[in-house]
């Protein structure tokens, strides 16, 4: 029969009917029910195997504490595992499945690990795995992995998205109970900007989960109209199945909203959940108190809950677990549950309260003074043993049983900066620190105020503290006479004798395991934690904490308080990685920048590189080609033979102006900027302090007080922070600003003996390109096409008479076209990245392999570079002893003895003869490429002294791979040394 | 964190990026005889306070200021913001 | 007259114009930009050059003023300049007129791309982009912020109305970011 445990009344929509599946089996639930609740109305107790010892388990809270009832949650790509049963909001077709288990839930193979369980105590893994040291990564690893985790992920891409989004107010109040919903009354009305988060699909709290009336309402009805005046309150923004997860510096906050997870999946373009970064000038802390368990012998049977969660589920969701339940408790607040439970007409089969002096109900036994011993039921609870006060031993059947051990504040957040929490006597339990997140009250339970009154008084006492602080006008809503009975518990953590008493059930840590740990002399709280590791599970101990500190304390002789508690730290509960990632994944990981040209290449069918977050063409093969190294080639030869077009957009450029900023550029160069002449451009070096070369470039004077400065792809921004760090830091009073123009020109290198005739079509007549009138260096303002503005910089990375053209960028796709057009008659090519690289290791000029960030300007053979005469950065550390060493690495030039033979960039050098070892090294390849022009491989390499010995012969070895290989030791500048085609 | 720049108001210090300790600011005389001492000191020598530390921020994703944040790096709490060009004016840097 | 013809960031000859709920997203490239930056003693001369070109004030930190031209602030002594394309292309060039030698000018018209968002409740979709508190982010406030990790100025034109300028070469990146925000908010 369907829901056989369902009572009357509840917070649930029977009109509706939810079907689900739990283990492939159907069942059904109501809106307003959990997954959890669902289960338990239809009987089902049993959810999940432990951790280690693969015992049965059922639920044993109602709430985001849950240790128990882990469940996985759908299936496919969507399939989530270790998710709580008890926050897993009910919807139609859900599909859940129990997990940590071999074989079905109820004949779990891996069960037997309980038979062992004296080998499988705390410390288990540092004494067993210890030795032979060898079995460690073939045998024990893989056993533990495989035991490791409870659910298992589908290793399929999520198809949901999680977004990131920013909030402000002026007070955030966590936790929407009596406390929170009577301090967003407060400062609702006194006009302040609040947020009112609550990690429940229902707003409310524990008023949902009491019987309690709020003066002539029942608490739902209060919630629900007090809710209803927030949400007609423009200032008031109500957040529900948001969990406030961090408190972080400064009044942010992180919070996640689950947006969709109550759906069978996100409406179109909606994310699944929202991760919410809360900026607030103030926050107050209403999040209630969590209660604890009474650690007994075999406390773990399903059936075996909290008393508070077990009212929760008779008031809330109209369950029961059973039809006859116990409860076991040291406080009055668990003789609540039998009340509650025996008003709607379940039976009762007693109350064990450890106190003596326990109050009497007129409706159902009481036993003062008692203590459960034992329970027993294989799969499910079916009796308990009573010890009597008088002596002896009664056993009780029941089908289950509500404990409670007192409640705990839930005080996470005050202790996310290191704040230690500060023990409350009157409620046996600690409270916030002192000295909390600055900036955050607490108020409600989580200060310990733990009656319904007490919350709803100090919700608006602390909304008025902030609003008085925020510069509000305090307001004293009309409270309702509220629940304001007098909290009476007598602390009790365990029945004494038990062993297989169970502390902390997400991690199977036991009583005895507690004291094997205080045994072998882990006596501080923070080594507890992490010898048994008590309370580090996805629960994080929130219901297991407070009894292993209660035990240590009394096996240390010392009380709680001295002993401590670890702290809290964030997130509040587990939260999925993808929601930290928000929207940035796949193709969307990070932005993309595209050239200009982009559009154009594409359509040549280019193939792309990124560089940086740059999409560059790396070549663009032409139909017949099937390898990238016929296309590579073929560009580079055409465009040493005609002319050949590249897109160089990428380049950082840096507009510096100013009086002074030939005097500026003069200490950010190692070499010399100030007599520059108008219409000269000039490359420079740029070391970091240290000595270091930090990018190199070439600048362009194009008046007096106005250079352009470029950078390389890859360090356009960091090179512009250090030019801002220098112009702000080092030397204020210059007369220089700095902006990037790195988008705002679309910039082309035109190379090849033929550039200069191309670009006399392009350039506009007036403008003289011949060499004499433009000869190399030479940059200008020109126009081209007939009027449009551009810039031209005779400069050439290849090595041939080259030219670079920039026009601004929204004309950059037409200028392509219109080079490559007019470059038709000289079968001008465009060339790529790759053809780039070629062109410029055949010139022997340095790139970003040979500026690694571990080479000086004298290893890259630019000593006499670093100006002498004048301040630079760099220039002073550039004259370390350490960095001039005679046998200092030198850039050279290597081409292999066997022309057929590679000569792979990383391999190292070594001397003829030498041993092949670190101690012999002479040095490494930065850079390598066959070259077209020359016929076989060349390339780039720094070598011990390596300018004094050209023509030797080098082993180029790689020890990995086994290359060993002869090669010659020749000038890095392979094409025209001379430089007569730049020139031309 | 929240840095109030002085010119912006309150920012998220995800906006900056962080340069490190704002003895940068103070590069030694080129010219002075134990330049190179100077300089090694200036370049790897640095204090690591539990307190008060003054350190460069900049503000990378917002107007580029250079900001001097004197922080304690213990508890995070920011004493005081200063653009940093005012400060190494004031600390009679020039040309 | 050169003919070349100008393209828009998104790489079409028309901008791009996106519709969803009560939001509109439109790709502008009908603007010309400069940057301004005073020089060392430059300050009072630049302010009064910008007042010249957009209205009775230049816009203080955090903000933007003037009309058919208007300058918005993007840090110490710098702002940057933006009118109308078909009139101002040359914008870069009246701004070196107006500031005589006392402020360094840049063009930037290429550099940047803009998206307007039109429509109510634009909250909704700005707090899904980046940490600017629209509450206080009202007409004629302007700031630089890192929108899908790019660095962009937000201009407030009015209530119903921002503007994004962000870098070029991302400008397909960030329109996806952008409409991906609408309709995830709405």
């Amino acid at each position: 029969m369907s829901q056989i445990n369902r009572l009357s009344g509840g917070k649930i929509d029977r009109h509706q009917i939810l079907n689900f599946t739990f283990d492939g089996k159907t069942y059904q639930g109501h809106p307003g029910d959990t997954l959890a609740s669902a289960l338990l109305a239809n009987d089902v107790r049993l959810m999940g195997r432990s951790f280690k010892y693969h015992r049965p388990r059922g639920v044993l809270t109602a709430g985001s504490e849950e240790p128990n009832a882990i469940v996985e949650l759908r299936e496919g790509s969507r399939q989530e595992p270790n998710t709580r049963a008890t926050t897993a909001e009910l919807y139609d077709g859900l599909i859940s499945k129990s997990q940590n288990k071999i074989g079905s839930l109820r004949f779990d193979l891996m069960a037997v690990n309980d038979r062992f369980s004296n080998f499988l105590t705390a410390g288990f893994y540092y004494k067993t795995f210890m030795w032979p040291s060898a079995f460690w990564e073939k045998f024990y690893e893989p056993i533990i992995r495989k035991a490791a985790g409870l659910g298992s992920i589908s290793l399929k891409d999520d198809p949901d998205d999680y977004d990131r989004g920013f909030l402000h107010c002026d007070l955030l109040i966590i936790g929407a109970g009596p406390a929170g919903l009577a301090a967003a009354l407060t400062a609702g009305r006194a006009g302040a900007q609040i947020i009112i988060a609550d990690e429940d699909f229902s707003f409310g709290g524990r008023l949902n989960s009491e019987r309690f009336t709020l003066g002539d309402q029942s608490g739902s009805d209060w919630t629900g109209q007090t809710v209803a005046e927030l949400s007609s309150l423009p200032n008031v923004r109500i957040m529900a199945r948001t969990t406030v997860l961090g408190a972080f510096d400064h009044g942010i906050f992180g919070a996640l909203e689950r947006v969709s997870d109550h759906l069978l999946q996100p409406a179109p373009g909606k994310p699944r959940q929202i991760f919410w970064r809360i900026y607030t000038k103030g926050s107050l802390l209403c999040a209630g108190a969590t209660e604890r368990p009474i650690a007994f012998e075999n406390n773990d049977r399903p059936g075996i809950m909290l008393a508070g969660a077990m009212r929760s589920y008779a008031n809330r969701w109209a369950v029961t677990t059973a039809r006859k339940v116990a409860v076991f408790t040291n406080n009055d607040d668990g003789h609540r549950t039998a009340a509650d439970l025996h008003a709607k007409g379940v039976s009762i089969a007693a109350v064990i309260d450890i106190r003596p002096d326990a109050p009497q109900s007129n409706d159902f036994e009481v036993i003062a003074g008692g203590q459960i011993i034992n329970s027993r039921g294989r799969l499910g609870l079916k009796s308990i043993d009573i010890a009597l006060p008088a002596g002896g031993i009664r056993q009780l059947s029941c089908g289950a049983l509500g404990v409670s051990g007192g409640w705990n504040p839930n005080i996470h957040l005050t202790s996310h900066h290191r704040g230690r929490p500060e023990w409350l006597p009157d409620i046996a339990a600690f409270g916030p620190p002192a000295k909390g997140p600055a900036g955050l009250r607490v108020a409600g339970a989580a200060k310990g105020d733990l009656t319904t009154s007490g919350a709803l008084n100090s919700g608006t006492e602390q909304a008025n503290a902030w609003l008085k602080d925020l510069g509000f006008v305090p307001t004293a809503p009309d409270l309702p006479e509220a629940e304001d009975a007098p909290i009476s518990i007598t602390p009790f953590w365990f029945v004494k004798g038990c062993k297989r008493a169970w502390l902390d059930q997400q991690n199977d840590v036991t009583v005895k395991d507690v004291h094997l740990a205080h045994q072998e002399n882990f006596v501080s709280v923070e080594h507890l934690k992490r010898y048994t590791t008590l309370g580090m599970a996805t629960d994080q101990g929130k219901t297991s904490n407070m009894g292993g500190l209660a035990i240590l304390a009394e096996l240390t002789g010392k009380a709680i308080p001295e002993v401590g508690t670890t702290v809290f730290r964030p997130p509040y509960t587990p939260t999925a990685i993808g929601a930290f990632a928000g929207r940035d994944r796949g193709t969307a990981f990070r932005p993309t920048r595209k050239t200009p040209s982009h559009a154009w290449a594409e359509e040549q069918g280019a193939v792309f590189v990124e560089v940086g977050m740059w999409l560059r063409a790396q070549w663009f093969p032409k139909e017949g080609e099937t390898d990238w190294r016929q296309s590579v080639d073929r560009e580079v030869l055409a465009t040493r033979k005609s002319v050949g077009v590249c897109d160089v957009t990428t380049l950082g450029k840096i507009d510096v102006q100013g009086a002074d900023a030939a005097t500026f550029l003069n200490k950010i160069y190692c070499n010399g900027f100030a007599k520059l002449a108008v219409g000269k451009t000039r490359y420079g070096l740029m070391l970091r302090e240290d000595g270091i070369a930090m990018d190199d470039g070439t600048t362009a004077r194009l008046a007096e007080d106005h250079f352009v400065a470029t950078t390389t792809t890859a360090n356009a921004v960091s090179v512009f922070r250090h030019m801002e760090f220098a112009r702000q830091c080092l030397w204020p009073n210059l007369d220089v600003q700095l902006i990037s123009t790195t988008e705002a020109w679309a910039q082309y290198a035109v190379a090849g003996p033929n550039a200069r005739r191309l670009l006399q079509k392009i350039v506009d007549p007036e403008f003289d390109l011949s060499n004499e009138a433009f000869p190399f260096m030479a940059c200008a303002n020109i126009t081209v096409c007939g009027g449009l503005r551009a810039r031209l910089f005779r400069i050439s990375f290849s090595g041939e008479l080259a030219y670079e053209l920039a026009v601004p960028t929204h004309y950059g796709d037409a200028m392509i076209r219109r080079l490559m057009q007019a470059g038709e008659e000289f079968d001008a090519v465009p060339y790529g990245t790759e053809a780039l690289g070629v062109m410029r290791i055949e010139k022997g000029h340095a790139a970003g392999n040979e500026l690694n960030g571990t080479t000086t300007a004298l290893n890259l053979g630019m000593a006499r570079m670093v100006s002498k005469t004048k301040d630079s950065i760099g220039s002073t550390l550039s004259e370390r002893s350490g960095l001039k060493r005679e046998d200092a690495l030198k850039l050279v030039g290597l081409r292999p003895v066997n022309p057929a033979n590679p000569v792979p960039a990383g391999s190292h050098l070594m001397s003829k003869g030498d041993p092949v070892d670190a101690a012999h090294d002479q040095g490494y390849v930065t850079s390598a490429c066959f070259s077209p022009n020359l016929g076989h491989f060349i390339a780039l390499a720094y070598v011990k002294s390596g300018d004094s010995r050209m023509g030797e012969i080098l082993r180029l070895v790689s020890p990995l791979t086994g290359f060993d290989h002869e090669v010659e030791v020749v000038s890095a500048h392979f094409i025209d040394p001379e430089g007569e085609r730049l020139r031309a | 964190m929240i840095i109030n720049h002085p010119l912006l108001g309150p920012r998220d210090s995800a906006e900056f990026t962080y340069m490190g300790d704002a003895s940068l600011i103070d590069r030694p005389d080129w010219k002075n005889p134990q330049a190179l001492t100077q300089f090694i000191d200036y370049g790897y020598m640095r204090d690591n306070p539990a307190g008060a530390h003054c350190e460069l921020w900049y503000h990378e994703q917002g107007d580029r200021s250079f900001l001097v944040v004197t922080r304690d790096t213990t508890t995070h709490e920011i004493f005081s913001v200063e653009l940093a060009r005012d400060v190494a004016r004031s600390r009679g840097r020039s040309t | 007259m050169h003919d070349l013809i100008a393209t828009t960031a998104l790489g079409a000859a028309a901008p791009c114009v996106d519709h969803h709920g009560p939001i509109s997203l439109t790709e502008e490239p009908g603007f010309a930009l400069a940057s301004i930056a005073a020089r060392r003693g430059g300050e009072r001369t630049t302010i009064l050059a910008i007042r010249r070109m957009i209205g009775p004030t230049a816009p203080k930190a955090g903000h933007w003023a003037g009309a058919r031209i208007i300058a918005f602030w993007t840090g110490p002594d710098q702002w940057m300049l933006e009118a109308p394309y078909d009139s101002e292309e040359f914008l870069f060039e009246r701004a070196i007129k107006e500031v005589k030698g006392k402020a360094s000018i840049t063009e930037q018209t290429g550099a940047w791309c803009r998206f307007d968002l039109r429509g109510t409740n634009l909250a909704a979709v700005m707090e899904r982009l980046c940490p600017i508190n629209m509450a206080t982010f009202t007409t004629g406030s302007a700031t630089r912020s890192s929108i899908h990790h790019l660095g962009c100025f937000v201009l407030c034109r009015n209530a119903d109305h921002i503007s994004i300028l962000g870098p070029r070469s991302s400008a397909a990146s960030l329109h996806h970011g952008l409409l991906t925000a609408i309709r995830a908010a709405f």
